[in-house]
């Protein structure tokens, strides 16, 4: 493949600039901390209050970081695999959009004039230009998939009797699910929110907002989580120095994830009023099909590591765990899988209670749902970022990873770290603590008379779990910038660790043909979706509701108050 | 797929139809069930606390930057409380601890639960929903007391 130089500029940019927003991100997460904990009793430190750092802290980590991840491993999975490179328009296009968007929202989270959380939920309001950043950002990672789509065409045509290779099916059905997932959140982004929150509309609905956004919201925690599959499956086992364990398993999973992503999003909204009881059991069933490809997951990769252990000469039953490259700094992708994995264990199985119906009204908005997806996302999907970007700004940039043996030993601190903040967040949720609270300044303020006692022993374990998870994430920093701001020794390359498959499998049609799956997942998306929609319309009203996070003060109009003389409106473009 | 593959698919089946079981058998036989569909009006918007009967009470709570109103809801000890939930503003939670009541406040929705207190004592009631910076200041109380009022 001749390689372009703008190609491979973009990559390492798409590397480098989240990696640097990444800082502020993991920041932010370790002060959350800290306030929770009752050491600030603050609602601000150093010129970031608790609330505008927690957006920042979701935004980058779950939105900006994940998305450019997701788009920057395709390129150079599509690279290595097709052996080409996608259309100029669509991979420049798509850089220039997303760092802009990232950028501006960043901007906006600084200044305080976007401080809703990630999840954005009006009626309180970030500024437009949020709601457009977010949106561009969404749109650049789409292009970039358009370009891939032209460059598997014409693969294709060169290549009519070869097998779609896993790693590029895997970003396809990604890719797919994403593209059909963020047209309800750019509807809700750019028709709904950014006119509201420019003034130019008045009335929103709010449980429409919400059912919008979580039908993105869930299959986002998918966007982030497959290229870590892919990882696993087509990674992994070469770096462990086994083969995968079987080819067709890997086909199946991706597959049964593009069909049953979208539709169980109602899964986060089993406490709201809009939404029948009859949806949200259909949607935990639902839900629980889609754990059955991470069971199959869990099975296939483990297997490929017994393979593995058994080929460096493990004999006994469960031998070949020792025989694996534990603190290798040869094989050091290895740690940043397993230890992922590992995490993902417990991460995947709260994920069972949270999906769990009425089980989910003991955890809903408690401490145990950050405890549980820090263990999916912090867990998994950030090892395989941290690894694979420090891996592929290396080969691409050509240069060789400074402090190697750091480098190595990052993901077991950072596990070690997760595991007790998750154990902290998931005790205290169990006995209600709440997610996203300054607990600081009332549950744990001895002084206060809202003071818990409970939750001072979970927020300690917490604190001391976010502390070593900053402290893996600074040595990790060191490393990343240490080698991209070194000099160049090697010659470049777009590679990646190649897996071979263990059994020569029979070719199965289903698996090779995405077009049923769309299909069937279009189909269980309108049939989870309709009802939702008609429930909406049924139980909601639309209200004139704007506020800023700040005050209490409705800016579109003066609410129905006793008090009258207390509230004046402060902009009067409706008259009420 | 090789045995070993179909096995694990039909064990994590089976542990999930297990798990479903359980779910369905907390609904149908032990009524442990998520909040109700009402069609909201803006009647819904009243702060009231309502002796339906000697032990069956409505109370109707609506949350706002940044407190609960009725802020203190006491009922004896015995009482089963039909809540009706909504918001006056944006988004908040309601979160009775060791009751398992778990809401989401939605501005233009109302959610409605039922609640026995059989024992009596304070239960706290939490804004478990961000809603702006006095989201943490945000709780209210259930009181059951101990005799009929």
């Amino acid at each position: 493949m001749k390689n372009n130089k703008t190609f491979k500029y973009t990559i390492l940019v798409g590397l480098f600039v989240p990696m640097a927003l990444f800082i502020l991100g993991a920041y932010n997460g370790v002060m959350q901390t800290l306030y929770r904990a009752g050491v600030l009793h603050e609602d601000s430190f150093a010129g970031i209050n608790y609330y505008q750092g927690l957006t920042m802290h979701g935004v980058i980590n779950a939105i900006i970081l994940t998305t450019f991840f997701a788009v920057i491993f395709g390129h150079v999975t599509m690279g290595h695999y097709l052996k080409k490179q996608p259309p100029k328009w669509s991979y420049l296009g798509s850089i220039i959009l997303m760092v802009f968007g990232s950028l501006l929202d960043v901007v906006l989270m600084v200044m305080g004039r976007a401080q809703a959380l990630y999840t954005f939920y009006a009626p309180l309001k970030n500024s437009p230009f949020f709601y457009l950043g977010t949106s561009l950002l969404i749109v650049g990672s789409w292009v970039a998939f358009f370009g891939w789509i032209v460059m598997y065409r014409e693969w294709r045509r060169e290549n009519p009797d070869k097998k779609m290779p896993i790693a590029v099916l895997g970003t396809f059905v990604n890719f797919t699910m994403w593209f059909v997932a963020s047209l309800p959140v750019a509807y809700e982004s750019l028709v709904i929110l950014l006119p509201w929150s420019a003034g130019w509309t008045s009335d929103i609905n709010v449980p429409l907002t919400r059912m919008l956004f979580w039908m993105f919201g869930h299959p986002l925690v998918y966007f982030w989580l497959l290229p870590a599959y892919i990882a696993f499956y087509t990674v992994l086992p070469k770096v462990a120095g086994g083969k995968l364990y079987s080819g067709n398993a890997a086909r199946l999973a991706f597959l049964l994830f593009l069909i049953l992503s979208t539709p169980v999003g109602v899964h986060h909204q089993f406490s709201e009023p809009v939404l029948g009881q009859d949806t949200k059991l259909w949607v935990t069933v639902l839900t629980f099909g889609v754990s059955i490809p991470s069971f199959m997951t869990a099975f296939t990769v483990g297997a490929s590591l017994e393979y593995a252990g058994r080929k460096n000469g493990a004999k006994s039953l469960l031998g070949w765990m020792a025989r694996l490259p534990w603190f290798l700094s040869k094989n050091y992708l290895f740690g940043y899988f397993i230890c992922g994995l590992l995490l993902f264990i417990f991460g995947g199985l709260s994920g069972i209670v949270n999906a769990s119906y009425s089980l989910n009204q003991m955890v809903h908005n408690t401490g145990w749902v950050p405890g549980h997806f820090h263990m999916t996302v912090a867990g998994p999907v950030l090892l395989v970022i941290l690894g694979m970007s420090i891996y592929m700004y290396s080969k691409v940039a050509g240069k060789p990873i400074k402090m190697l043996s750091v480098v190595t030993i990052v993901p077991y601190i950072w596990m070690v770290g997760v595991a007790l903040l998750s154990h902290g967040l998931m005790a205290g949720g169990l006995m209600g603590e709440p997610r996203r609270t300054n607990l600081g300044l009332s549950y744990t303020d001895p002084s206060s008379e809202m003071f818990n006692t409970h939750w001072v022993p979970t927020t300690t374990v917490t604190m001391v779990g976010g502390i070593l998870m900053g402290v893996a994430a600074l040595l990790y920093f060191i490393a990343f910038f240490g080698t991209a701001l070194s000099k160049q020794t090697e010659p470049s390359e777009i590679v990646l660790p190649e897996a071979e498959e263990l059994h020569e499998e029979k070719r199965i049609g289903i698996l090779h043909n995405m077009k049923p799956w769309i299909a069937v997942s279009v189909l269980l998306t309108l049939i989870t979706y309709v009802p939702s929609l008609i429930n909406v319309f049924t139980y909601s009203t639309p209200v004139e509701n704007k506020f800023e996070a700040t005050s209490p003060v409705n800016e579109i109009k003066n609410l129905p108050d006793k008090d009258e003389t207390t509230i004046m409106p402060l902009e009067n473009e409706k008259d009420n | 797929m090789n045995k070993y593959e179909i096995r694990v698919i039909v064990l994590s089946s089976t542990i999930l139809g297990v798990f479903f079981f359980a779910l369905l058998f907390n609904v149908f036989s032990r009524k442990i069930d998520v909040p109700t569909c009402i069609p909201y009006n803006a009647s819904f918007q009243k702060s009231e606390v309502r002796k339906v009967d000697e032990d069956y009470y409505e109370v109707y709570v609506t949350a706002r930057m940044w407190n609960f109103d009725p802020g203190e809801i006491i009922v004896p000890r015995g009482s089963t409380v039909d809540f009706y939930l909504t918001s006056a503003d944006v988004v908040h939670g309601f979160n009775i601890e060791r009751k398992g009541v778990n809401l989401m406040a939605v501005p233009g929705a109302v959610n409605k639960t039922t609640v026995k207190f059989d024992e009596y004592g304070e239960y706290r009631i939490v804004c478990h929903e961000y809603c702006g910076v006095g989201h943490q200041n945000m709780m209210g109380r259930v009181l059951v007391t101990n005799s009929a009022l």
